[in-house]
Parts: C-alpha cells; structure tokens; sequence
C-alpha cells in the first residue's frame, strides 16, 4: 500500500516535472493566412503584424519562447483544412491565428477545436461563429463581420439621411452585409445592387445611382472591385454629388491603388492610422520602421492578436497546457490594444469601438485617411445572444 | 430615356474592351489551332507593364506604346517557346500548359511588383466628361470606345485587304493547305501570336485606369472574353467583334433590369442558345 503510493507520488511528480518544462519550453503558434492571390496584401498585413509583436516581445510572447509557423491558405478552405490539421497534429501547435477570411475560418473551426488548439482569428468573424455555433476554442480580436456595415448604417441614420443606394458583392457576404447596414439604418432603401464577384467595370450600376438620386451610397466591395468602383465612381464625376459611404472598400492596402478618387469619401473602421493612444502610436511608428509600408487594419489586428497573446500568457504564468487556465486569461484578457478599448464578450467576440474616417488629400499631395469620430463605443455583436458558451 | 441611353453606351464600351481581348484570342484558337489561356495573363502584364513605363518615362503615350511592344515580345517569347512544341498536340495538354503559364506568371507578377494593388491614371486630357444628350459621361470611357474600334477598323482593313489579311483567313479556314502551298507558318504563327499579345496588352493598359492593375486581373476577364470567342465563331475577327458588342450590352443592360442573380447569368444563356442552333458560332471561319 505504502509502495503503491509512493511510486504514484513519484510518478505524478515526475508527470508535473515533465509537463512543467514542457510548458516552459515555448508556445507554438500557427498563422495559417492567405499569402497568395489577388488578396495576398491582406495575409502578408496580418503576417507582418504579429510578427512585430513577437519580434517586440524579444521573441517571447508571455516571456516564453514563442515558436510560430507560417502557411499560406491560398484562400481555399480545403487547403485550409488539411495545413491546420498538419499544423495541430503534427506540430503540435496550442494557437492557429492568421485566418483573414470567414469561409476559410469556418473550414478550421473544426480541426482545431477536435485537437484542442485555440483558434484566435485577426480578422473573420461570421455570424455562426459568432452565435449558434459559437465555440470555447474560438476567439475573434477584430470583429463580427456585420459590425462595419452596422457603425456605418448607425452613422446615416444619425446624420438624418433619409435616402441611400446600397452596393454589395452577390454572396452570402454581400448580403449579411447589406443586413447588418440596415439593421441599423432606418430610412429608405432607393436599390440594391448585387454585382456578380469580381466584376470589373460597374458603369451600369452607377448610371443607375445616378438615376436613383439618393442621399448617399453605401458601399461594400473588398478588395480589387472596391478600388475598381470606387475610381469609376469618381471618373463618372458623382463623389461630390452624391457621398460615398463603404466598408472594406477604401482602407491601408487599397488607398495607394483607389488615388485621389477616394478622396471625399468615408469609411467605418475599428481602427487608423491616426488613432489617438500610445499603443497605436508606438505600433504605427516601429511597422513603418521595420517594413518601410503603411500598416493597415489586418496588420494592427494581428498586431493586437499577438499581444494579447502575449498578456494571457502573462496571467498563465507562461502556461498554454492548462488550456482552462489560458481560456479564463483570455477571456479576462488585459492589454493596450491599439484600437482604443478592448474587452471580450461573452462569445468570445470584441467589445470595442468603430470610427468614422474620412479620405483626405493632404498639403502636400498624400492620400490618407483621418478619423473623423467614434460612431460606436463598446459595441457588441448581434449574435452574442444566440451563443450559449460551453466550457472546455 | 436618358438612363437607357447610358446603359447602351456602357454596353458599348465594356463590348469594345471585349472586343480588344476576344480578337487576338479568336486569331491565336482559329489560326493556330492553340488554345491559349494565357491570354488574360497577357492583359494583365500590359497593365503591369504600362504602369511602370508611365513611372519610368513620366509619358502616358510612351508607356502604352512600351508597354504594348513588351507584350508582344513576351508573347513572341510563349509563341517560341511554350507554344510551338505545342501544335501538335492535344488541346488537353494545352490547356494544361497555358494554365501553367497563368499561375507562373501571376507569382512572377508578384516577386516583381508585390501583392499590393497598383494604381494608373487617366492623362489629366483624358481625365473629365462631355456632355452627352443631358449626361455627364466619362471621355476616358468614350476614348475607350473610339480607340478600340479605330483598332477594328485596322484589323479589318488588314485582313480583308492585305496579302498577309488573305493568309490569315486562309490559316483559319485550313491549315494543312497553306502549309501545302508553301508557306511559312512558322512566321505567319509567330506574328499572329505577337499580334494578339499586343491587342490584350492594349486592352490591359486602356482597362487599368478604370480597373485595380492587380495579380490576378487577367484571369477573370479570360472567362469572358472565351464566351466571345465561341459566340463570335472560332477564328473570326468579324464575329469577335459582333459577339462583344452582343455581349457587352446584353450584360450591362441585363445586370440593370433583371432581378439579382438573374442579370449575372444571362450571358452564359445567350450563349448556351447561340450554340444551341449554331453550333459553330456566329460566324465560324471554316464553314
């Protein structure tokens, strides 16, 4: 009896002394992004930002030896699915992050959650996610992907406009988008349009704007079809006549490629360049030092990612392998994030603020964005209430 | 009535930007018998490479006529050595390889000018608009118009009243017999191929102030500009040219008046009835 015990006792202190140098050994992270296509800027942003946090850290996210591995998503879910399950099962990773894209994310949802690996997404946060299918071993830094549409809707019907023409991607995105503008935005709705995606030329959806003589268009067209409308629309002459409002569509990647044809129009963000607290301000400074290229939202949200990372460890102790104790931290999470305010909700989606920037041309010739208000403060999601969260 | 008579004239010009691309495609499958995906690509790297001649030369007309002789010297350089062990092969394997040449040549893209969006502008004498019957419309977009059908114009002058017009017709209506006759295909290839390349560089660089010049944004103009190609009847440039404007306008005015969904759809029916009872295209160049 008295034996037993004793090898038990032995057993379980060379099992803690085991585990205890494991996890002072290093966290293991993957950034699964998406590093090629036309949206590869996105990915390299959100890269980049994380990598900054590390390199800040002194490699050591948490003071612990932080180890992170990069792969590109190619922004296929299949492709998604089979790296994460490489990178959980034969990496051993405690935290997938890098994920830009909502359909790339819900393809992961699942592989990481089965091998018990946080998935900490910078940027996409669909509505399941978000709500019914909310999950323990999901947390998003940025937002619910309805939230920008919503500040923006929110921001209208503030201003009193009573009159606006909406513009939208045909897919499931495009619509939950469209949804989430109105959701908040009372007034009439003149059209909607739904361009196929990946159009190129909208000639025919602005003469129809024209046509329609709303109070202001709103407008959500990611990457190149933003900066494909967005200088038609300038080129047909209707900026200044009738204001374009978007999300998604004019932001740090895209301005350089949209010009002067954005100048005079806004957009709602969580964050810019410009926003006004010393996290921000050190962040902008060192990632233009370091890679000599404006940083954009993708890259401020990774940038956020890592450091909360990097303070939830700090609550652990340096610990990821009690994944209870990592999951309260995270929850419980306190850091400078440079977007003003952070907290998380009880779906593991942000509490935070949305502005209101406008394009400007500056004195000397630049294109920026500034911004102009805080249209939200601590805004929560619509689907925080359809999520009952289970513990681990 | 005003609004119809824009959409008509953006119907215009979107056809006659198709027309660009579709031409030296409908040349390159007719004559050649090649199936050349790669020919968004060529559109693209016009756009990349007139950008760079503008930054280069400070000169908009410099840069287009740079950047449309580099086109074609790259297409010279597939022609020779990607395409022509090609000929003589299935259209799988060609498929296969011009597909190949896509994905190389939008990383090549990539290392060379990054994955960030580029930006060309208009020339500021470009830049504005005219007054069109109580519409403000865009003189970029009517030069669009006027500068693709002056290339019309040429082209049809070139193949219906040049010798070299007559080979051409001649290859696309049967290959084995001019080579029977003596002549070199060899050449008579390399030039069409060239040609092409350079009326999709042109469309490339003419679509890039109005477009993100990006990776990638050949490949989605591909796709349509085939559904011209097999609208119009493979090998014709007079067929090309009525398919893009059938095309063009079908599409604008479709997008405007169907409901959602509808309107992005409605070309790849008109073509699924053109083929339904001409097979072969509008105008099939070997009928």
């Amino acid at each position: 009896m008295k034996l037993k015990s004793i090898i038990a006792a032995t057993a379980a202190t060379v099992g803690l002394t085991v585990g205890a140098m494991a996890q002072a050994q290093e966290v293991r992270i993957g950034l699964l992004t998406t590093l090629t296509g036309p949206l590869a800027a996105l990915g390299q942003h959100a890269r980049d930002g994380f990598a900054l946090a590390v390199e800040e850290a002194g490699g050591k996210l948490g003071g612990v030896t932080t180890k992170v591995m990069v792969e590109d998503d190619q922004l296929r879910p299949d492709v998604a699915v089979q790296l994460a399950t490489k990178l959980a099962e034969r990496e051993k990773i405690d935290i997938l992050t890098g994920v830009i894209f909502s359909n790339v994310a819900m393809a992961v949802v699942k592989p990481t959650a089965e091998n018990r690996v946080f998935f900490i997404s910078p940027n996409a946060g669909p509505s399941a996610l978000a709500g019914k299918q909310c999950s323990p071993w999901f947390y998003s830094t940025a937002w619910q992907n309805d939230q920008p549409h919503e500040a923006m809707g929110a921001h209208l019907q503030a201003e009193g406009v009573k009159k606006v023409y909406l513009v939208a991607p045909n897919y499931n995105a495009g619509k939950d988008a469209l949804n989430g503008f109105k959701r908040s935005f009372k007034g009439t709705v003149l059209g909607e349009s739904y361009p196929s995606m990946n159009q190129l030329d909208f000639a025919a959806e602005i003469s129809q704007i024209r046509a329609a003589k709303p109070d202001a268009v709103y407008v959500f067209l990611s990457g190149g079809m933003g900066i494909n409308f967005t200088r038609q629309y300038a080129q047909a002459r209707l900026t200044g006549e009738i204001p374009m409002y978007s999300a998604f569509t004019v932001d740090a990647i895209t301005l350089p490629a949209v010009g002067e044809a954005a100048v005079g129009t806004f957009q709602s963000n969580l964050w810019n360049e410009d926003l006004d607290n010393a996290a921000n301000r050190r962040f902008v400074a060192a990632f233009k030092k370091k890679y000599d290229y404006l940083p954009s939202n993708y890259a401020a949200q990774s940038y956020d990612t890592a450091r909360m990372i990097d303070a939830a460890l700090r609550a652990t102790g340096g610990k990821i392998n009690d994944k209870k104790a990592f999951a309260a931290a995270m929850r419980n999470v306190k850091f400078d994030s440079v977007r003003g305010p952070f907290a998380f909700n009880s779906n593991n989606f942000p509490i935070g603020n949305f502005y209101l920037l406008e394009t400007i041309k500056r004195a000397d010739g630049k294109v920026e964005q500034v911004t102009r208000k805080t249209i939200l403060t601590g805004a929560k999601d619509a689907y925080f209430g359809e999520c009952r969260m289970e513990g681990l | 009535m005003s609004l119809i008579f824009e959409q008509l004239l953006n119907g215009l010009q979107f056809g006659m930007m198709l027309f660009l691309m579709a031409s030296g495609l409908t040349l390159v499958v007719g004559i050649m018998n090649f199936i050349n995906l790669a020919h968004g690509t060529l559109y693209m790297a016009g756009a990349f490479f007139a950008v760079t001649f503008q930054l280069l030369t400070g000169s908009y007309l410099a840069a287009v006529g740079l950047a449309v002789a580099s086109t074609a010297l790259l297409g010279l350089l597939i022609e020779f050595l990607i395409a022509q062990p090609l000929y003589k092969r299935d259209h799988l394997d060609q498929v296969l390889c011009t597909f190949g040449i896509i994905l190389f040549l939008n990383e090549l893209a990539r290392v060379i000018w990054g994955s960030a969006p580029l930006r060309m502008d208009a020339p500021v004498w470009l830049d504005g608009s005219v007054d069109l019957a109580g519409i403000a419309y865009p003189v970029y977009r009517l030069a669009i118009i006027a500068v693709s059908a002056a290339v019309a114009l040429a082209l049809y002058v070139v193949i219906t009243k040049t010798r070299l017009g007559m080979l051409i017709r001649a290859g696309a209506s049967d290959r084995t017999m001019i080579v029977g006759l003596g002549v070199n295909i060899q050449l008579l290839y390399g030039l069409v191929f060239a040609v092409g390349a350079a009326l999709a560089a042109l469309a490339g660089l003419l679509a890039a102030p109005l477009l993100a010049v990006q990776v990638g944004m050949g490949d989605h103009v591909l796709i349509l500009t085939l559904v011209v190609v097999v609208i119009g009847g493979v090998g014709s440039v007079q067929g090309a040219l009525l398919a893009a404007l059938l095309v063009g306008v079908i599409d604008t005015v479709g997008r405007v008046t169907l409901p959602t969904g509808f309107g992005n759809i409605v070309i790849y029916v008109l073509m699924a009835m053109i083929l339904f009872w001409r097979p072969r295209g509008l105008f099939p160049s070997n009928a």
